[in-house]
């Protein structure tokens, strides 16, 4: 498949993630379409990294291109772990206080 | 290597320092005992006597720009914990004091990993281990509102953005196969450098996320509401040393991409700058609450310090350290006393002087550093950024408008000083020690000192 197909449903992906971020008021569903970005880049990196293997397989089938595209994907994924284990700890602290997880409550700093 | 090392080793010491003890003032020796192995640690590693090997792969490259910032910015959290060490022992319950030292320490490390990466994966996770300490920071006073809510407004903006660092860095990825940071070879034909849609696509959404971290505008709306939120000790922290960090990989980041973006590059920076000292001045005039207007004056100063990536030339580096102590040292010394106070709004600060008089008077010494008055370290560090503008070229027109608005954040920054001095009031202060009150005043002297002899902090540079 080309590899535009890819740069399409990933960056299609990506945009429903940041919609999702602007529009939704629910501090968990924010949270998930933050994942769906991260992972979009993911499939992104995945789709480069076996073309840039393809590309410099033809020339030497022994090549180790496109390596640390793959090994990148495994360092997101570490650290969207790490940042789930925060995140999730941040909301149920503010879920203790206020028993809401609703984002518009975000709004008191302001005055 | 030593600095990044020792400070994930300190941290996991100060974790297991939590178990053996709870007496808040042996934690913070602990911590500036640690503080000061840290600084001897790279220090050796910068006069090249003592350093860990490690086969990096070209993923971590140390020079020296990285390896003397490293040193000014621990030498700043020393400052800070010797400071303000003993008020993180009274955040929120007061039971956690050594885990919060143990995530300044991860802080430190993500920093160091941000002075010497060489990489978009380095980078990456040096954000990331800069940051994810920070939310837990920001959020230590569980019980409070304010703190949770700016906590989980962080947490969200951080999250987003290294989303956008992420796409970013994959679209740089799939237009040149590498995640290096090298500048790309130019084309001798044309003179200009031969980039694909994909790669200019990829390094504007990097632009976007970094000036995100760096509370640059128009994507510093997060910063006042976060820093007003966290508590005053943790707000000190990451308005300093956090803050210049993120600068300083910045510069990184785009000293060899920028040929990338052509000429569009300098409108995009000069934009920035332009907004970020318009927002941050004029909003901060508005401000009752001391602590708010400090959040916004520090959007302002980040205006200042992005002057170091407009110019890209050895004279703004050496201005962005300069910059850095500068800043540190003055804000610092300011949320210290801030924290004292028992009211934060500018009515808090009325009779200060008559009261306590060597905090008020260091605090006016802070706050002339700010506004870059000359005697004291902020004004030659306004200067060297200023000049390596000038001196790039092309760009007199905002280092006028970057002085007007250095004369208008006068205004803001005197009218504390004018509370202090010329209002009647009866500022009330938590029991302040004699040990606070010298500390306070060494950091008034090395202000001087360092406005008097910039060299003091350059001249480490070099030597």
């Amino acid at each position: 498949m080309p590899i535009q197909y890819y740069i399409f449903l990933c960056l299609t992906l990506f945009s429903i993630g940041i919609i999702g971020v602007l529009t939704r008021r629910n501090a968990i569903i924010v949270f998930m379409c933050v994942e769906l970005m991260l992972n979009a880049v993911n499939l992104l990196l995945v789709a480069f990294s076996k073309m840039h293997h393809g590309a410099a397989a033809t020339v030497d089938a022994a090549t180790t291109a496109g390596i640390d595209g793959q090994l990148f994907v495994f360092f997101i994924m570490v650290v969207a772990a790490a940042e789930v284990s925060v995140g999730l700890a941040i909301i149920v602290m503010m879920f203790r206080n206020i028993h809401s997880v609703d984002i518009n409550f975000l709004n008191r700093l302001k005055n | 290597m030593n600095a990044i090392i020792f400070s994930a080793l300190m941290g996991v010491v100060m974790m297991f320092s939590g178990i053996l003890t709870q007496n808040k003032s042996v934690l913070k020796y602990i911590a500036a005992t640690g503080l000061l192995l840290l600084i001897a640690a790279n220090l050796l590693n910068a006069e090249a006597v003592f350093s860990i090997k490690v086969n990096t792969h070209g993923l971590i490259s140390f020079d020296r720009f990285g390896l003397y910032f490293n040193t000014i910015a621990f030498t700043a959290t020393l400052v800070y914990v010797l400071l303000s060490g003993s008020d993180i022992g009274k955040v929120g319950s007061g039971l956690y004091t050594a885990d919060f030292f143990a995530l300044i320490f991860f802080v430190l490390c993500g920093l160091s990993i941000l002075s010497s990466f060489n990489g978009l994966l380095m980078l990456f996770l040096g954000i990331e281990i800069l940051s994810i300490p920070l939310y837990i920071l920001t959020g230590a006073d569980k019980r409070n509102l304010k703190s949770n809510e700016a906590s989980l407004k962080y947490f969200l903006m951080g999250s987003f953005t290294t989303g956008i660092l992420l796409m970013g860095i994959a679209l740089i990825y799939g237009a040149t196969g590498s995640f290096a940071i090298q500048a790309p070879p130019i084309v001798p034909s044309t003179g200009m450098v031969r980039a694909s849609f994909l790669e200019v696509a990829g390094l504007i959404l990097l632009f976007v996320s970094m000036a995100f971290k760096a509370s640059a505008a128009p994507f510093h709306f997060w910063t006042p509401d976060v820093y007003d939120g966290a508590p005053s000790v943790f707000t000190s922290f990451m308005a300093t040393i956090v803050k210049a960090a993120v600068f300083i990989a910045f510069i990184r980041l785009f000293q060899g991409q920028a040929v990338v973006l052509g000429p569009s590059w300098k409108i995009l920076v000069s934009f920035v700058i332009l907004a970020t000292l318009l927002i941050g001045n004029v909003t901060a005039v508005f401000q009752q609450s001391v602590k708010r207007m400090l959040a916004y004056s520090s959007i302002a100063q980040a205006g200042f310090m992005l002057f170091a990536l407009f110019s890209g030339n050895d004279l703004g580096k050496e201005g962005i350290l300069l910059y850095t102590a500068a800043y540190s040292l003055a804000t610092i010394g300011i949320f210290a006393v801030l924290i004292k106070m028992n009211d934060y709004t500018l009515e808090g600060f009325n009779g200060l002087a008559a009261r306590q008089p060597v905090l008020a008077f260091v605090t006016t010494v802070c706050l002339m550093s700010l506004a870059g008055i000359p005697l004291t370290a902020g004004f030659f560090a306004k200067y060297y950024m200023l000049a390596s503008a000038v001196k790039a070229g092309g760009a007199l027109w905002l280092v006028v408008i970057a002085i007007v608005f250095a004369a208008i954040s006068v205004y803001y920054y005197f009218r504390v000083i004018q509370a202090m001095y010329f209002r009647e009031g009866e500022a009330g202060t938590a029991p302040i020690s004699s040990g606070f009150k010298i500390m306070l005043i060494i950091v008034a002297a090395l202000i001087i000192l360092t406005g008097i002899w910039p060299s003091l902090v350059l001249s480490g540079f070099y030597f």
